[in-house]
């Protein structure tokens, strides 16, 4: 690596610096305010807890020591990428940030909150398949085009990587789990099908690094953060699958003679859906159960007890 | 008996009959996903006969390994919350599930054995040594398991799950 790039770099880390601890306060400081403001309505702790947590993480991802490391390694530089684009996005997606602005926001502030999730551009990038692939196939693009150690020679494109990783990830980890209300949210067979598709992209490409990697990686340094890949991706991956089935699993709750699991249908009107969360219900089942009774009522949640 | 429990009876034993395919489902699930995880755990990582990549393997041998790993992974975590699921709709019916977990396991391993070890000739079980025995064990063990499972799982074609 030239002088420049390692200058670029220094800079374009430098600013991600700087744009992760912002956005860490906006996010903080947001997030508590509108727990504080949604207080009578109450709001779950676990989902504090998990928005902070992934925040940490997320930061540690582009500052402190993990940072610094990873402008020079690629091994840091992976890990960063399962903390950035894996692990922080789930722990934030788990802290329904849509769901505590809808509750939190007054109706009129809410309903224009509302009109944007339902608008188009956001129903396709909310589409499972869509955000699959912004975020594992901007990982191939990252790793098998000349992307990567273009990053180091540019710093507005480290900024650029740094800033998808994690939009992509969290989109990716909204469309499959699906904690907010979402505009015509996919069955879970669907998302099912999405995710090991997903997940499958990331461990071929994971293996393929081991073999090949990217242009300027050392092949010891590339097969240590190529395994790193594989195996934290599973860690975070096998999460996700035991979210998602969660869910699934809370909204087929038997009914008298319904056997089969009925995916819980999309929310059609947002607000309606959120305004009825039954807040006493443990995290983070809520929005299935809405969601479902809203079309078979009598999945409501007092009649299911019957067969306990 | 009253004719609230009869009711309630009789519903059970409907429901548990439209369980069986759910028994069977749920067992297959999880003994696919046992089977990858005992692949990937003990003879990858812990004995290190497998490689993590072999320099010989096909692209097309590369997507199936990936996509194998990514079912086994979700069909481990579907089964179990489809055994919950039997639980609480107490319909599971273990002899039926467990002809399942058999079929999964021994299918998954006759799979790996048959063809991706010898027709894609992705990886062996062993290197440098006379594989034949190794094959024969690998591969026989596997259709004993699919045998039994298919026993079980006929054996318990009749009936409801109330005569488990």
């Amino acid at each position: 690596m030239d002088q420049h790039a390692m200058h670029s770099m220094a800079s374009g880390a430098a600013v991600l610096e700087v744009l992760g601890l912002a956005a860490a306060v906006v996010g903080t400081v947001g997030y508590l305010w509108l727990v504080t403001a949604s207080r009578e309505r109450g709001w779950p702790a676990g989902r504090t807890v998990s928005w902070l947590g992934g925040t940490l993480l997320g930061l540690a991802a582009v500052t402190g020591p993990l940072a610094a490391a990873a402008q020079t390694s690629y091994v840091a530089h992976m890990a960063a990428h399962l903390l950035l684009g894996m692990a922080a996005p789930v722990l934030l997606v788990l802290g329904a940030p849509v769901t505590l602005l809808l509750r939190a926001l007054p109706v009129p502030a809410a309903r224009r909150v509302s009109a944007v999730l339902s608008s188009r551009p956001v129903r396709v990038l909310t589409e499972p398949g869509v955000a699959a692939v912004l975020d594992v196939g901007a990982l191939w693009l990252l790793y098998t085009t000349g992307l990567y150690p273009a990053m180091h020679r540019h710093a507005w494109l480290h900024v650029v990587v740094h800033v998808h990783m994690l939009s992509a990830g969290y989109l990716f980890s909204a469309a499959i789990v699906s904690v907010d209300p979402m505009p015509h949210r996919r069955g879970y067979p669907h998302r099912a099908l999405v995710l090991v598709l997903a997940l499958a992209a990331h461990d071929i490409l994971a293996k393929l690094l081991y073999a090949g990697p990217p242009e300027g990686v050392a092949p010891a340094a590339g097969r240590t953060g190529a395994m790193l890949m594989y195996y934290g991706g599973d860690a975070v991956d096998l999460a996700l699958i035991v979210l998602l089935c969660a869910r699934w699993y809370r909204s087929t709750r038997p009914r008298a003679h319904r056997a089969d699991p009925t995916p819980a249908p999309a929310a059609t009107d947002l607000l309606a859906a959120h305004r009825r969360v039954n807040t006493s219900a443990p995290w983070p089942r809520s929005n299935d159960i809405v969601t479902t009774s809203r079309v078979f009522p009598e999945a409501a949640p007092g009649r299911q007890e019957i067969s306990r | 008996m009253t004719s609230a429990s009869l009711l309630r009876r009789q519903t059970s034993a409907a429901s548990s009959l439209s369980h069986k395919a759910r028994n069977t489902a749920s067992g297959t699930l999880a003994g696919i996903g046992l089977a990858a995880f005992i692949d990937e755990t003990v003879f990858h990582q812990l004995l290190h006969w497998h490689h993590f990549y072999d320099k010989s393997t096909l692209e097309v041998g590369l997507v199936s390994d990936g996509l194998f790993h990514a079912l086994g992974f979700f069909a481990v975590v579907a089964g179990l919350f489809l055994l919950a699921d039997l639980r609480r709709r107490q319909g599971l019916w273990w002899t039926r599930w467990v002809g399942g977990v058999l079929i999964g396991t021994g299918g998954f391993q006759l799979y790996d054995g048959l063809v991706q070890h010898k027709l894609m000739k992705l990886h062996q079980i062993r290197y440098d040594v006379d594989l034949l025995p190794y094959d024969l064990t690998w591969s026989l063990t596997a259709a004993v398991m699919v045998a039994i499972g298919t026993v079980l799982t006929v054996r318990t074609r009749a009936g409801d799950s109330r005569q488990r």
